[in-house]
């Protein structure tokens, strides 16, 4: 279980504010951490994997204190037990595939190392370096790198947001798959509305460093709401630019499906 | 002619320019991983003292090393107690004095290595359990691979090179400190062109093999 406050002072576009942030995940819960750029998410989950310092407040994973403000209890991120896996991927370029998979491990061991490649579809490409790979197979070995460590918790920084949406869905199929096999709770960012309907047990909704909203993704996605900014069309398109979450983004409906 | 020239100064450049480059790759790291990852304005002080040697002139630089390395100076008074001779016009004096003189051209390119490592691939190295040192043997210094032989090819070429510092802390003493480039001075001097030739001619090869070298590594391990 993953209890965690934090509270750390945040330098935003327009100004200074607090990330003042409380919560929990027990189990195997994928919890969904939803906002908006600048929002304080990513900090968030930064301070939990010890790469940030919060001024103040107090994260136990597992009843083991990583951090307590209070006692000045400060782990370093190599003794935080965490699965970290980055958004653009941050694989090793001066080693193998194999090499990055097994770099975490406490045991190195190559036959569970090989065999996490072939679950995930990757053992012939066991001796490529990261730049041969394309951006799907580079996110699924970040991701078995994460996992061979057998860490207490997965935190997933927008790992998908760099793939296209047909590879985007097949990964979110097998990281929930691994998620579950490892038996982990996972802690995901991220601000694609599909994403968090397929992935979240539960969602929190952050807005300028605070919790805003939290419950069931059903819920606090059907309460998003799309304006319209613009129409225009061509001969043979409408355009519609929509903003959704604060997001502009751009709708293409053909005229013949009309 | 190559058996009239004396083989002495030539085997002393190339062990002063290893010695310099060796000693530099030891300080250089540590020293451009602390300036490259600061956020101390102490490190903006470090930064343009590590600099001061490409910019003085090395008879400024020159007179402060004989000052300090001298008998009676802070470091030359501690070696002459420890070791029952001086510094100042001998090879050790030479090697400090190199590295003075070198350092720019280890930290620099080294410290660009360390600013260049994306912020990521260190991180994710904490994340999987590893320490700082270790991250920077196995994760840093192998992706920065072409800053480090920068600076080693630098730092080389630049040794071999040198000429005023080298004669103010060592003068121009046979089998010590009379490098190539003081040979030269000296055949000249004694219009010995001949041997000035030999010599000047080596040096050019020497750097102009360097140089050829230190494109080469940016071609091959640059973006």
């Amino acid at each position: 279980m993953i209890r965690a406050r934090v509270k750390k002072l945040l330098h935003g576009f327009d100004g200074d504010f607090w990330l003042d942030a409380e919560l929990e995940v027990r189990g195997t819960e994928f919890l969904v951490i939803l906002g908006q750029s600048g929002s304080g998410k990513t900090t968030l989950l930064r301070c939990i994997a010890g790469l940030e310092t919060p001024e103040e407040g107090y994260i136990e994973v597992d009843g083991e204190v990583w951090f307590d403000s209070k006692r000045r209890i400060n782990l370093p991120p190599q003794r935080r037990n965490v699965g970290f896996v980055f958004q653009d991927y941050a694989l090793f370029p001066n080693m193998t595939v194999l090499e990055n998979v097994m770099y975490g491990m406490r045991k190195k061991d190559k036959d569970r190392a090989i065999e996490l490649l072939r679950m995930a579809g990757l053992e012939g490409l066991k001796d490529k370096k990261p730049d041969k790979l394309s951006g799907g197979q580079k996110q699924r070995v970040a991701l078995l790198r994460a996992l061979a460590k057998e860490p207490k918790v997965l935190l997933l920084d927008e790992p998908l947001s760099a793939l296209d949406p047909d590879l985007r869905l097949e990964l979110q199929k097998e990281l929930r798959n691994f998620q579950k096999n490892a038996s982990i709770p996972a802690l995901m960012v991220s601000h694609d509305k599909e994403e968090t309907l397929r992935l979240a047990d539960r969602v929190i909704r952050i807005h300028k460093g605070k919790i805003v909203e939290e419950g069931e993704p059903q819920r606090i996605l059907a309460d998003a709401q799309a304006t319209l900014v613009s129409k225009r069309e061509n001969h043979r398109e409408v355009i519609l630019t929509l903003k959704l979450e604060g997001k502009l983004v751009e709708m293409r409906v053909d005229k013949e499906s009309l | 002619m190559m058996a009239e020239i004396n083989p002495v100064p030539i085997w002393l450049t190339v062990k002063l320019s290893i010695w310099t480059t060796i000693i530099l790759l030891i300080i250089g790291v540590p020293l451009s991983y602390y300036l490259a990852y600061t956020k101390s304005k102490l490190g903006l002080v470090i930064e343009a003292l590590t600099t001061l040697p490409l910019v003085l002139p090395p008879t400024v630089l020159g007179f402060y090393l004989l000052l300090l390395l001298s008998k009676n100076g802070i470091i030359g008074s501690v070696w002459y107690r420890l070791f029952d001779y001086q510094l100042v016009f001998h090879f050790e004096g030479i090697v400090i004095a190199s590295v003075i003189y070198s350092l720019p051209m280890m930290v620099h390119p080294l410290t660009s290595g360390f600013r260049s490592v994306p912020r990521n691939i260190i991180e994710a190295s904490w994340t999987l359990g590893k320490s700082k040192i270790e991250t920077l043997f196995r994760v840093i210094l192998p992706n920065m691979k072409a800053s480090v032989l920068t600076g080693i090819v630098l730092s080389f070429a630049h040794t071999i090179g040198e000429f005023g510092v080298v004669l103010m802390v060592g003068g121009n003493i046979e089998g010590q400190t009379r490098v190539v480039s003081i040979a030269i001075y000296d055949a000249v001097e004694a219009i010995d062109y001949k041997t000035a030739h030999v010599y000047a001619g080596l040096l050019f090869v020497a750097s102009f093999i360097s140089l050829a070298m230190l494109y080469a590594i940016n071609r091959r391990w640059s973006l």
